[in-house]
């Protein structure tokens, strides 16, 4: 019976980028897994389904939080940022820029996490130590470049963003 | 400290200026990974595509008795479940292509899906198709699998023991003198490689240092899990989507294990998040095509992060002893080594190459080493990174610091000393030819940290350590085809998957031999269908083979325009020279972008091509400085700065080889210092999450600064030697070196987690 109840599909209206969007989910999926395989907003990406990895980082009313520990259901009424919003149609993020401007990226895949991560910091920190981005990111895992380019592409981007405010 | 290795420090051992070399472009596929629209294995979806799961078995060891499907089949959303009985029997075939050509495919094949038994912990033993993963998985939990559960053999001293349990009862050693053995065992296979005498090596050496080291199951830990989306066609065509380090491999291997024609299976490289060597061979594509054929539906596979850990190809434990005698006077005078590795539970470790890399950095004039492939109750190991190498030389780096020690002598003088050089003996291999570990070294000797004396601080235990790393790097198989635009822009399709940068170092050598801006080049990472073959990404070849492939490519285009224009300019084709971009003749002249507008009027598109399977890849070789710092209470390590030297060859696109070179370190240092898999006695693996698998994270290191050297590899029109992997190789010895530096310890396992180095602390009080 159980599954049934989580398996009936229940509507969620909610902001994501900006925009009102609505979907039908499962209580039992996540919202990483919602964004992904129902909204087609597949930036934000699984690595280990359990918060330990960062790869699904998305900001929620305010908060930066790993996608794949919120149920679906929980976006109702929410205002959700992805990677897909971070870029403007006027181009990149000074993040977005920095990143390929430092090689800060290899295989890219947790990138995506990386960005809406260290966006987060910048807005609560705009001058962040490079103690305070590896706290910070610490959230975040990267196998392939040892996060040497990462914080120096994070703190590039705070000093242009500072230089720009 | 704030070092700004943003452009490293680069030491020249050439004069080549090149006008792209060497220059830090934009990668090209930069824009669609930091917007997140770059499309990954798991990015996929397929109208009316089913979802598979694979269910794993919860014992280390046991045989299957029975597997009754009958509870999933009935529930609804399930179409359809599928085991071992699914799978063609292979006979005898062995594999082609890929890493390891020549292991016996029912290997494999039994690795994809059990038969038989079950021969670790996650051995994937059924697949379910359903409507959506939650069915699936739900599914799964109606399988019902009698076992009768077996003893398990862990690790490779207890599986080499006589009395071991037997994991695969027909599997005879392969001998190192080509017999062989007439009773089946877990040693797969022995090797061993001899060079002078050693024996008399020993007798004239003044100080012998005899040490054993084992080793903790690491995981190579890309953030992307594997996945797989298949869709067979009822006329019997095969379409694959997923994240490979190489879809012609996944190709071979569905048709070696699918017993299906290779011309009816079409693979599409999709992005991919991270191999080092974890993604050179197939877990889940086999199942979701015989799930897709079964079911007439694509089918999709992802794996969970715990299925990752316990069921993908971990690199291997085991065990190495090394031998060293030196004269008084610092001369090595004789090696031996011997090396056990984990198989897991198939044949075929990486233990050869680690056997080729122990005594690498050294020229050795009297040396032996074995090497033996042990199969245990572990996932089928792979390779990481080097594969072999870390091990194998952290043993040895790990004594040579030791006769340093003993004998007083300076690390660096020792190693420039006793160095490798070209023409000296190389395991298995020819003479060496040009390398740069002396150059290396002098780099080391003199950059800001060695120069820098160790900071010290009241109460806090502070050492340095020093390290080198030698990778023979691997050649196999490239294409290219290279096709020129009317506009003169040029679309470059290759077949090697790009897992960190390589469009654009391809791209580069291309741009460089034919001219052009690196702009104007649109590199593509092509699918089995519309590229050469291609082998896997591994063996730090991409920026070595398939950049020679893409300067051949652009030679035969240069030929094919100079043919094009000489009709036009009525001259002999090879009366038209090209320097600098621009075909000249006769008073003529024409830009690549000019020539391409000729051409076409005159309906010429020409199309450079090149497949080429180069041998001389050069070996590359890395020296690494770690100053450390041990905390007495916790036994935890903190690496404090941290230098890495490496000869590139030539480094075609500088801050992506810093950024290998980067990677690396930090890859070395967590198996240094933290990553292991854990077991219980009856082999469950206890930390099959990235909890519980700590991998370093940005606040666990210090920035990695880099120094680039280059001594050009002779067997590259560009000098080019790999990059990729040996910079994994130095860091555990060079952070041992300096535990030792700071403590007096002697670490001998891997990894040196705090409860192990607070154990010896406690031990050495």
């Amino acid at each position: 019976m159980a599954t049934e109840i989580l398996s009936g599909k229940v509507h969620v209206q909610t902001t994501i980028n900006g925009e009102q969007v609505d979907f039908l989910a499962e209580p039992r999926e996540s919202l990483l897994e919602v964004l992904r395989d129902h909204l087609g907003l597949t930036g934000a990406k699984e690595g280990c389904n359990n918060g330990n990895c960062g790869a699904c980082n998305v900001v929620m009313d305010g908060a930066l939080v790993n996608s794949c520990c919120v149920l679906s259901v929980e976006a109702a009424g929410a205002s959700i940022e992805t990677i897909e919003g971070v870029a403007s149609p006027e181009g990149l993020h000074p993040l977005q820029q920095s990143f390929l401007e430092n090689a800060a990226l290899q295989c890219g895949v947790c990138t995506p996490g990386f960005i809406v991560a260290a966006k987060a910091l910048l807005e609560e920190n705009p001058n962040p130590t490079e103690y305070e981005v590896r706290w910070w990111l610490a959230g975040n895992l990267c196998r392939c470049t040892g996060y040497d380019k990462i914080v120096r592409a994070v703190l590039d981007a705070a000093e242009r963003m500072r230089a720009e405010a | 400290m704030a070092i700004d290795t943003r452009v490293a420090p680069k030491i020249k051992h050439h004069d080549e200026e090149y006008k792209v070399i060497g220059t830090r472009p934009i990668r090209h596929d930069g824009l669609e990974k930091v917007t997140g629209e770059a499309r990954y294995g798991s990015d996929i979806n397929l109208p009316g595509q089913l979802h598979g799961k694979v269910l794993r078995s919860p014992h280390a060891h046991a045989r299957i008795l029975g597997i009754d499907a009958s509870g999933a089949e009935a529930l609804d959303g399930v179409s359809a479940v599928i085991t071992s009985a699914d799978l063609p029997d292979p006979g005898d075939k062995l594999t082609t292509g890929g890493e390891a050509p020549g292991l016996p495919v029912k290997f494999k094949s039994a690795n994809m899906l059990a038969r038989g038994k079950v021969h670790y912990h996650g051995h994937a033993v059924a697949a379910v198709a359903a409507t959506n993963a939650h069915i699936a998985a739900e599914a799964l939990k109606l399988i019902d699998v009698e076992y009768e559960v077996l003893d398990p053999v862990l690790e490779v001293w207890d599986a080499m023991k006589p009395d071991a349990p037997v994991i695969i009862e027909d599997l005879y050693t392969a001998k190192a003198d080509g017999t062989t053995a007439d009773e089946p065992s877990n040693v797969a296979a022995e090797m061993l490689y001899e060079v002078g005498d050693v024996d008399a090596g020993f007798a004239e050496a003044d100080l012998v240092v005899d040490r054993e080291f084992t080793f903790g199951v690491v995981h190579q830990g890309y953030i992307e899990t594997h996945n797989a989306t298949a869709n067979w066609l009822k006329d019997g065509h095969l379409h694959v989507w997923c994240s490979s380090q190489g879809a012609f491999t996944i190709r071979q291997e569905l048709a070696d294990l699918l017993n299906h024609p290779i011309t009816k299976i079409h693979v599409v490289p999709m992005e991919i998040g991270g191999g080092f060597g974890g993604k050179t061979t197939a877990y889940l594509e086999p199942l979701a095509a015989l799930l897709s054929q079964q079911t007439g539906h694509p089918v999709k596979m992802a794996m969970d992060r715990a299925d990752v850990l316990k069921a993908t190809g971990p690199t291997p434990g085991g065990y190495v002893r090394v031998k060293m005698g030196v004269t008084n006077d610092g001369t090595i005078a004789a090696g031996y080594a011997n090396l056990a590795f984990d198989a897991g539970g198939y044949p075929g470790s990486v233990v050869g190459a680690g056997c080729r890399c122990v005594f690498a950095p050294y020229n050795m004039t009297n040396a032996k080493v074995e090497g033996f492939d042990v199969v245990v109750n572990k996932p089928k190991t792979h390779a990481y990174r080097a594969p072999g190498a870390t091990h194998a030389e952290f043993a040895s780096e790990t004594v040579v610091d030791e006769i340093c020690r003993t004998l007083d002598i300076d690390p660096v003088e020792f190693r420039l000393k006793n160095s490798a050089k070209e023409g000296d003996w190389q395991l298995a291999m020819p003479p060496y030819p040009r390398i740069g570990h002396i150059e290396c070294m002098e780099a080391a000797r003199d950059s800001a940290q060695w120069q820098t004396p160790l900071e010290t601080a009241p109460g806090k235990k502070r050492g340095r350590g020093i390290a080198s790393g030698f990778w023979f790097n691997i050649g196999f198989t490239s294409s290219v085809i290279a096709k020129l635009n009317s506009d003169g822009s040029v679309t470059l399709l290759e077949g090697s998957t790009d897992i960190g940068g390589t469009r654009t170092s391809v791209a580069m050598q291309f741009a460089e031999t034919l001219g052009i801006p690196v702009e104007d080049v649109d590199p593509i990472v092509a699918d089995t269908d519309s590229v050469g073959q291609t082998d896997v990404t591994g063996g730090s070849r991409v920026t070595f083979a398939t950049g020679l492939a893409a300067h051949n490519a652009a030679n035969d285009m240069k030929e094919q325009i100079a043919e094009g224009l000489a009709d036009l300019w009525d001259v002999a084709a090879d009366a038209i020279t090209h320097a600098d971009g621009t075909f000249s003749a006769n008073g003529n002249a024409a830009s690549v972008r000019e020539a391409a507008a000729l051409l076409e009027e005159e309906g010429v598109f020409p199309i450079g091509k090149n497949t080429v399977t180069p041998t001389r890849e050069g070996g590359a070789f890395a020296v690494h400085i770690a100053d450390v710092e041990v905390d007495e209470e916790t036994g935890k390590v903190e690496v404090l700065r941290y230098t890495a030297v490496q000869d590139a060859g030539v480094a075609i696109y500088p801050p992506y080889v810093e950024g290998q070179m980067q990677g690396g370190v930090v890859q070395g240092v967590g198996w240094a210092l933290n990553e292991e898999y854990v077991y219980d006695d009856d082999g469950h693996l206890l930390n099959a999450s990235l909890l519980d698998y700590r991998m370093p994270t940005a606040l666990d290191v210090p920035n990695i600064e880099t120094i680039i050297v280059e001594v050009p590899n002779p067997g590259h029109p560009y000098g080019v030697r790999g990059v990729g992997e040996v910079p994994i190789v130095p860091p555990p010895a060079a952070v041992a070196n300096a535990i030792h530096d700071a403590t007096g310890l002697r670490m001998s396992h891997l990894p040196m987690s705090p409860p192990r180095v607070q154990a010896a602390l406690a031990a050495q009080a």
